[in-house]
């Protein structure tokens, strides 16, 4: 620690760096690589022959389809509400700006059971779809409801920033000129707030792709019907077959790494147009 | 004229379709948690959320939510610390592995404690001899906790860190003051709000874990219970109305959180600008 390198004048790295990496390493890292390990376990005809089952494949495909719908309407909605609490005065703006961190300060499973309820066959909204003769709950409708529930705010907190930042005057310079309000938005506002969509899409997806407790009360579980991975991992751990479950969660691991590094790509292929988050 | 009068339409129509997405998807299902809540009247509400379960469940979910603040606040400043007033080799590996719990499924953050502690795992011979159950246990429910919410203060504080530099505390340091009186003096008020808002942010995420706990409880009734796990049961039970009940205290205390982190942000917002006002 004495050693004065002109780069370590501050003390205490020895103590901090050693205390952070001794717990990262306990708590993160050792239980992590249990994964790797179990999923060595596993010959490849082995591990290949747990992934490319009808069920698995199945959920995989339930689990992406409905994380992608979700995501897109939030991608639409989030662009608008931003707009909404960015551009306009109107009475209630406040709590529309506070409503928005629901999602994340409610429990997942306590938004399970509401959205459950609402949306069965004799619940307030599921009456509404149930006349249409559209089963809402306990199929992948539902599913996709409770994902959007749960990444609502992703796109609205990542595109606010950089919204608020952007000049009113060039829009309305282009409207001045005579380009119409949709023609503004596409060619002026939307290629300045793109990376900000794009990351908080990428942000919604991969919190779709892993969430549990909001859809494991509407989905209603069936196989081949609506079981999305987290339900079908943890149905093969309550069987004790944990090198499957390994198996899975691997190449669940694999999928959201994937995003993440895609997003980072983008991020810094876009990183002239930073949108501060204070 | 016309484009203007066109403006004002545009903008209301705009405003009710994003209050119209937001009440129905946001406000419905919360006053379908009270609607639940009250569907058998008051007495039967009081009944049930002072129910010996439920408290049991109530008790065990702030010992974890406790613990786990504790442990993101010591570990996040601990770890902005070392991630921020020093250059070493691995920082962007360092800080991608803190990231991890809260990038991976709740459900993998179960399991892989399940693997770990489980009779197969190589710790559980040892954990037999001394006597500790952690896995279907409260000792896992915690450890888990634990983890899900460890990044929460270190997120917070480390763009802070960042944006400020190190050059006071280097000055400080060449003076010869300690680690610690560098800390309180001069890194930590500056990080102050930001750090209780991660505290904000940890609490309400150990309060309402669920997948990671689900995994690592095995729902022993009373036993390892935390609040959103006897959500569950009552609900699965058909209990709907015990299970509303209980959801509302898990309500009540996350929009208490929440209205905290938003009444922190706009302190927080104030003392910046006024910060800036002054210097300006």
């Amino acid at each position: 620690m004495e050693r004065s390198t002109s780069k370590k004048i501050i003390p205490g790295f020895g103590l901090t760096f050693g205390i952070t990496v001794a717990i990262l390493g306990l708590l993160v890292i050792l239980p992590l690589s249990y994964i790797v390990i179990y999923t060595l376990k596993l010959s490849p005809k082995e591990f290949f022959g747990v992934i490319f089952t009808r069920r698995v494949l199945t959920s995989f495909w339930i689990s992406i389809s409905t994380a992608f719908i979700a995501m897109l309407i939030n991608t639409v909605m989030g662009i608008l509400i931003a707009f909404v609490l960015v551009r306009y005065d109107f009475p209630g703006k406040k709590l529309m700006d506070g409503l928005i961190e629901i999602p994340f300060a409610l429990p997942t499973a306590v938004a399970g059971i509401s959205l459950t309820a609402l949306y069965r066959e004799n619940g307030a909204l599921g009456r509404f779809f149930h006349h249409f003769g559209i089963p809402v709950a306990y199929s992948r409708f539902g599913i996709v409801i409770a994902l959007t529930f749960v990444s609502i705010p992703y796109v609205i907190r990542s595109v606010q920033p950089v919204l608020q930042n952007l000049d009113p005057s060039i829009e309305e310079a282009a409207s001045s000129m005579g380009a119409s309000r949709f023609k503004t938005f596409r060619k002026v506002i939307f290629p300045e707030i793109e990376p900000a969509v794009f990351s908080g899409a990428a942000l919604a997806f991969g919190r779709c792709l892993g969430e549990y407790g909001s859809v494991v009360f509407i989905a209603g579980n069936m196989p081949y019907k609506t079981e999305i991975v987290p339900l079908i991992i943890m149905s093969k751990l309550q069987e004790f077959s944990y090198s499957e479950a390994s198996a899975i969660a691997f190449v669940m691991l694999i999928i959201s790494f994937l995003i993440l590094m895609i997003s980072n790509i983008v991020a810094s292929h876009n990183i002239k147009i930073k949108g501060g988050v204070s | 004229m016309e484009q203007k009068k066109n403006d004002g339409i545009l903008k209301w129509v705009l405003i009710i379709i994003a209050a119209f997405f937001l009440f129905i998807m946001v406000i419905m299902p919360l006053g379908m948690v009270v609607a639940g809540s009250f569907a058998m009247g008051f007495k039967y509400y009081i009944a049930s959320i002072t129910d010996k379960y439920t408290l049991k469940a109530l008790s065990l979910t702030l010992r974890a939510t406790i613990a786990s603040v504790i442990c993101t606040s010591v570990f996040g400043l601990m770890a902005a610390w070392a991630v921020t007033r020093y250059s070493f080799p691995g920082k962007k590996i360092i800080k991608s592995i803190i990231d991890i719990p809260v990038t991976i499924s709740p459900v993998i953050c179960g399991m892989i404690f399940l693997l770990l502690f489980g009779r197969q795992g190589f710790i559980y011979p040892l954990l037999d001899k001394v006597g500790i159950d952690v896995i279907f246990a409260v000792p896992g429910i915690i450890i888990v906790t634990v983890f899900v919410t460890l990044p929460m203060v270190f997120r917070e504080i480390v763009p802070v860190l960042e944006a400020r530099g190190t050059e006071e505390e280097e000055a400080a340091a060449m003076m010869g003051a300690s680690g610690w009186t560098i800390f309180t003096k001069i890194t930590f008020p500056s990080i102050k709000w930001p750090f209780i808002y991660g505290m904000i942010l940890s609490a309400s995420r150990a309060m309402g874990e669920f997948g990671a706990v689900s995994v690592i409880s095995g729902h022993l009734r009373g036993l390892t219970n935390t609040l959103p796990l006897h959500v569950e049961i009552l609900f699965n039970e058909f209990n709907t109305t015990e299970a509303f009940a209980v959801a509302s205290i898990l309500v009540m205390l996350s929009i208490a959180l929440l209205i905290l982190r938003l009444v922190l942000q706009y302190v927080s917002k104030r003392k910046i600008s006024r910060m800036q006002k002054a210097t300006a």
